[in-house]
């Protein structure tokens, strides 16, 4: 092939995409700053920022009002959601994955269908699914009350957030590691256990460093969809619990576009700085024996 | 497996299956009621059929989703070849960089980022409202776009290089080269990208939200305003028949799958038993 055509062929190929990936996906993440750092007349200015910060607002918690920073507070509710619904993900998610990937072909196949149907369902779906289940009248407290075991309030705790956010994104945990687990050579765990290294810290030692990798995508893939997330909280946390999601779609919805941005700008900042540390902390300790 | 592993196993079924089977259970509810089952009925269905909004919205989807499947494979494929054959390495880490960024992004950053260009735009243009159809169909393009490209690029490295070079030797103009050698071997990553970003178009539902105007509706947004109001089992009915749906696929694509891995040995076995033939 001459250069010649080689370079026409290039041309013509990556041209469409170049220009659409500039246009589509690099300068809208520009409007999002631009946005956030302008006020309605496009004049620069660091209020929607600063008003992240610094905006504050009165909880009555039936005894005493107190007044707090609206917005951290919602980042910090997020986070901590988002955080605990990661590792109970993690926790149910990584022995199936172990269970899976030990198991003969035929199963192992099954199993993936089996989890990847409710994925495939949308995740409205799922979540309003989980509404109808855990409502004061729901079928949780019908099946408890019918077998004298008294009644629960889950409906509209942090509590049924975090079980609509297992729910949702549990699949996406489960997934890599499986993916990672399956391709894990069975030699490497024999030697261990040949050299008299006790099942535990076969585990410890040589099973989890080597499924590092999938355990990391699936807490990025958890994580950042459970923390940015506003549909879950408005049904199972009945519109209690705003997540930072949840303030994002409000700001829309109220054609506050640039406090929207503003935010959008924040989380992503916040986002990428995590995902990089979470990079580094692993890293090393991938490192240590 | 070991009995606890199977004890395991069958309970995260149940919790993940549960709440399916209780959605179609009531789907067939005479009553509104959530929690009593007191009667078997069709009628929550009947009256989803009667439901002119939700039968738009289910083409409307069906038709973007198979627009921005066809646009995103064609123009995905053409990426991947491109940048499969880069040499400078800054501009593929680059390329590869910029791909990356949707898959990472939260959904709700793409859905607004996008929506902020497009009402700046049309601002521009003196437009009262900016989002329609076409907004939504470019955003979807570019959400389904790095996957198309994320399947295509294994299968591109994959293949042998002298592949399309020789189909140029012996008189291909590089054109047909491509049709003719390339095309046919990285057919799955194609394929199996195409489905993937028919699938996340037809399921997304944060991006479409933000980037669709009034009165254009897909079954997500639909589906949210929906339960965004009083509760009706029609819900559950339609929430049944997308059910019933996406197995019927997913055994197909199984089937399929089971289909060409069977072929695939068969051809390889007869390749091997030519080839000792021979010698």
């Amino acid at each position: 092939m001459n250069k010649k055509t080689r370079s026409l062929i290039q041309y013509m190929t990556l041209t469409p995409y170049s220009i659409w990936a500039a246009v589509f996906i690099v300068v809208p993440l520009v409007f999002v700053a631009y946005y956030a750092f302008t006020d309605q007349n496009f004049h620069f200015t660091f209020d929607n920022i600063s008003r992240f910060f610094t905006a504050t607002s009165q909880i009555d918690d039936g005894e005493s009002v107190k007044e707090v920073h609206t917005y951290l507070v919602i980042f910090m509710r997020s986070l901590k959601l988002a955080v605990i619904s990661t590792v109970i993900c993690l926790l149910m998610g990584y022995p199936l994955a172990y269970i899976m990937a030990r198991a003969k072909e035929r199963t192992q196949s099954i199993l993936m269908t089996l989890i990847m149907i409710p994925m495939w369902m949308n995740f409205l779906i799922r979540t309003y699914a989980w509404m109808t289940i855990l409502q004061d009248t729901g079928i949780l407290n019908s099946i408890l009350s019918a077998l004298h075991l008294g009644r629960v309030h889950i409906i509209g705790t942090e509590t049924a957030v975090v079980i609509g956010m297992v729910y949702d994104y549990f699949p996406y945990m489960v997934l890599p590691i499986y993916s990672v687990m399956a391709k894990l050579d069975v030699r490497l765990l024999e030697a261990a256990s040949d050299l008299g290294c006790p099942s535990v810290s076969v585990l410890r030692r040589v099973i989890w460093p080597l499924s590092l990798p999938g355990v990391l995508s699936g807490v990025t893939m958890v994580l950042i969809p459970s923390i940015s997330t506003f549909y879950i909280s408005q049904k199972l946390g009945n519109g209690k619990f705003y997540l930072i999601g949840d303030a994002i779609e409000g700001q829309y919805t109220a054609n506050n576009l640039h406090f929207a941005a503003a935010i959008a700008f924040i989380l992503m900042v916040i986002l990428l700085f995590c995902m990089q540390l979470i990079q580094k902390l692993t890293n090393r300790k991938i490192i240590v024996p | 497996m070991k009995r606890a592993s199977k004890i395991y196993t069958a309970l995260i079924m149940v919790f993940l299956f549960a709440p399916m089977v209780i959605l179609l259970v009531f789907s067939f509810n005479e009553a509104k009621s959530l929690s009593v089952f007191s009667g078997f009925s069709l009628k929550w269905y009947r009256e989803l059929f009667r439901d002119e909004e939700t039968l738009k919205a289910v083409v409307n989807t069906l038709v973007l989703a198979v627009l921005a499947a066809l646009i995103s494979t064609v123009m995905g494929t053409a990426a991947a070849v491109g940048m499969n054959r880069l040499r400078s390495r800054v501009l593929r880490t680059a390329m590869d960089s910029v791909t990356n960024i949707p898959m990472i992004n939260p959904d709700i950053i793409t859905g607004i980022s996008l929506m902020l260009m497009f009402v700046f735009v049309g601002r521009l243009f003196g437009a009262a409202t900016s989002l329609n159809f076409g907004t939504m169909l470019l955003a979807h393009i570019t959400f389904c776009l790095p996957y198309v490209i994320l399947q295509v690029l294994p299968k591109l490295q994959q293949m042998d290089k002298a592949l399309p070079e020789a189909a140029m030797d012996l008189g291909c103009t590089p054109f047909r080269a491509f049709f003719k050698a390339e095309l046919p071997e990285i057919m799955p990553g194609v394929i199996t990208g195409m489905i993937m970003a028919f699938t996340l178009s037809l399921d997304d539902f944060v991006i479409s939200y933000f980037t669709s105007g009034n009165g254009f509706q897909t079954l997500p947004i639909r589906i949210y305003n929906m339960t965004k109001k009083t509760v009706t089992p029609k819900m559950y009915a339609l929430a049944t028949i997308i059910f019933f749906v996406i197995l019927t696929l997913l055994l197909i694509s199984n089937l399929y799958d089971e289909e060409t891995v069977q072929k695939r040995r068969e051809a390889r076995a007869n390749k091997k038993n030519a080839k000792e033939a021979r010698t």
